[in-house]
């Protein structure tokens, strides 16, 4: 078999480069543009053959050839190649959008020349988190997607965002402190950072300490995916920002977060301790964030709080801790990134054309513009989880693993999934009646969509419908991710062949030590 | 081997000030939290590193005596990415003050204008909770300030800024 494993860095390096590039191009806007496309397009192939690749087993590559434990390590398993793949479809998809919006309009929102480098920069942190194989490494990936997270969300530095971005910043800055505390209690008791030999060393400490890191980890990673009582600066910060940077903040920030629960979880502490607790806080996070988004008059608004119930849905497929469990989790994943990015795509088209995002004030846009509605229609019933969209098959998924447990909190759970869904609907077709046909408060005048923002709209939208058509498929390779997963040989395996040093050339120096 | 307790004691002390700091509304004072916190953790990692030794040069110095390498390149990184957060921080602060004429962190005006809503429905009884809705809701947020000036509003105009 020939040797792939140069795919595996290409989703990190080629958008840090393109950044570059796209830096120093800076008096050239259309060759920038031109640099930023090429370059997702260029990741969105390399995860695609990740994706195909992976299916045979992880791929590693020892960075710089330092063997693993000592060096880092690049790792594209199943998983990670799917998110990886969702993903770099999701940002092509939007900076697309984000082009056309440039183009049609000279508003503060539109793309500035630093815009195209920071959401390169942004991309290569997201792909540097899926595939990483160390904790520390995952660490500066996260800071790498937070730190151009920061500059995307103020950008403009209006005093709006300026407030909104605040409160995000010191949020995520406190979220990495406790991430980096973490890493050196991990790094002080088992004396490696490397996730493969994490999995080996940590059921070899004390208990108690390897549930005080796995507290801390937790912590650190439900700020970052917003779950329930963690979840508070979300809905507050996102709809400030740009309609296309909200966008890919809803879709790809948080579902970092939950792969790294995921990977965690299932990785280094498969014991599962804390999988009641998880239980709880997934139940609160799905009601308790969707009693928010009913009481919403901003659309923006309703739609970060919708954001912030569903992940609740990925915690109680965590949290249920078997292969189902994993399975419908990874699916809703991959399901969530593409139908919440598409919405609040359809969101910024909705103020665009109703000229507000505040239900109050906006109306009758089903007679002005009917392809609008339907746009709006399709992701919004699909989040509700109508059949036969992938929302439902994701949430049927969960519901069925639940049963299948059988304990009585999974039970408490499976109805308030079915409850939070009832709502997410209610949420959404409220939405839907006073943005679309309700009597304005003064007619508008028509406004014709642009092509260039509706084409890539209407492709995120159809993946989101892929996903439904090839669900057998997927779903059948999102359980082979979650065996695997739950095995945890196949990973551990790839890292360390031996159990005890990567595939690197650095290996000669250790065996003169004792 | 027992860690240095001096370590220990400053980590602690660190945390508990950056922890102190992050809980205030002006943005210059949640900075020096940040800034206190970041270190407290870089010593963290010291700790974790285990004692001071010989440099960790293989064939100069006698293995059994090194110290350990890796926490310390740990902490070169996240210093760097902590400075980068921080002068991140000063220019928003400084954007803050342009603005508005003061860097605190004011309030949601969309979660007021739902506790106003709440309120509303709640005539029934009013107590000190109840918001009284005569101010718009930007003055409110505006006022929704308790560090300098004693909650004092900005009145200056915002000074004209360049887009």
């Amino acid at each position: 078999m020939t040797d792939y494993t140069w795919l595996v860095p290409l989703p990190v390096v080629i958008p840090l480069s393109a950044a570059g590039l796209a830096l120093a191009l800076y008096r050239r806007p259309n060759v920038q543009r031109l640099v930023t496309v090429v370059a997702l397009a260029l990741v969105l192939a390399a995860s695609v053959a990740l994706l195909v690749l992976a299916d045979e087993g992880p791929l590693v590559v020892d960075v710089g050839g330092w063997a693993a434990p000592v060096g880092i390590d690049l790792v594209a398993d199943r998983l990670s190649a799917l998110m990886l793949t969702i993903s770099s479809a999701v940002t092509l998809c939007v900076l697309l959008y984000s082009l056309a919006q440039g183009g049609e309009d000279d508003e503060e929102s539109a793309p500035v020349s630093i815009y195209h480098p920071t959401y390169l920069v942004l991309a290569a942190g997201v792909a540097n988190a899926f595939l990483s194989g160390d904790l520390f490494n995952l660490y500066v990936g996260f800071e790498i997607l937070l730190a151009a997270s920061y500059v995307l969300i103020t950008l403009g530095g209006t005093g709006e965002r300026i407030r909104a971005g605040t409160i995000y910043i010191v949020v995520a800055l406190l979220s990495s402190v406790l991430f980096l505390v973490a890493i050196a209690m991990i790094y002080a008791a088992t004396g490696t950072v490397n996730l493969a030999q994490l999995a080996i060393r940590l059921p070899e400490i004390d208990p108690g300490v390897s549930l005080v890191l796995q507290v801390l980890l937790l912590l650190a990673f439900a700020i970052k995916a917003a779950v329930f009582p963690l979840s508070a600066w979300l809905p507050d910060s996102y709809p400030t920002a740009p309609a296309p940077v909200t966008a890919v903040f809803a879709g790809l920030l948080t579902k970092v977060g939950v792969y790294a629960i995921i990977r965690t979880q299932t990785l280094l502490f498969p014991d599962g301790r804390l999988d009641d607790a998880l239980m709880w806080a997934a139940l609160a996070t799905m009601v308790i964030g969707i009693l928010g988004a009913v009481a919403q008059d901003d659309i923006k608004r309703l739609l970060s709080f919708t954001l912030v119930s569903h992940i609740g849905f990925m915690v109680f497929g965590i949290a249920m801790a078997t292969d189902l469990g994993y399975t419908a989790a990874i699916y809703y994943v991959a399901h969530h990134i593409t139908v919440q990015t598409a919405l609040f795509l359809v969101v910024g088209l909705v103020e665009r054309a109703g000229g507000s995002t505040s239900l109050t004030k906006l109306g009758g846009l089903a007679k002005l513009t009917p392809l609008l509605a339907v746009l709006f229609f399709v992701p919004a019933m699909n989040l509700g989880g109508i059949p036969p969209l992938s929302g439902f098959l994701g949430k049927i998924g969960l519901i069925e693993a639940g049963v299948q447990l059988g304990t009585p909190l999974a039970y408490v759970l499976v109805v308030g999934s079915v409850v939070t869904s009832l709502l997410t609907l209610y949420a959404l077709v409220k939405a839907w009646n006073k943005a679309f046909w309700q009597t304005p408060e003064e007619p508008r005048p028509p406004v014709r969509l642009p092509f260039g923002m509706v084409a890539p709209t209407a492709a995120l939208i159809g993946v989101g419908l892929l996903l439904t058509v090839a669900a057998g498929p997927l779903y059948a390779y999102t359980e082979r991710a979650a065996v695997s997963l739950t095995e945890r040989t196949p990973y551990v395996e790839a890292v360390l062949p031996d159990g005890e040093r990567g595939q690197g050339v650095s290996d000669d120096v250790a065996e003169e030590q004792p | 081997m027992s860690p240095n307790i001096v370590l220990v004691v400053t980590i602690g002390v660190l945390f508990a000030a950056g922890v102190y700091l992050l809980l205030e509304r002006s943005l210059s004072r949640v900075l020096i939290g940040v800034i206190l916190i970041g270190n407290g953790a870089n010593l963290l990692f010291l700790v974790a590193g285990g004692a001071a030794g010989r440099p960790p040069i293989v064939g100069t110095e006698p293995e059994g005596q090194m110290s350990d390498p890796l926490p310390q390149a740990m902490v070169l990184t996240a210093i760097v990415i902590t400075l980068g957060m921080t002068a991140f921080l000063l220019a928003l602060a400084y954007r803050s003050w342009q603005l508005h004429r003061h860097d605190e962190v004011q309030d949601d005006v969309e979660d007021r204008r739902i506790a106003r809503l709440a309120a509303v429905d709640e005539r029934a009884f009013t107590d000190a909770d109840t918001e009284i809705a005569s101010d718009t809701l930007d003055v409110e947020a505006a006022e929704a300030r308790d560090e300098t000036d004693q909650g004092a509003p900005a009145r200056e105009t915002p000074r004209e800024v360049r887009p």
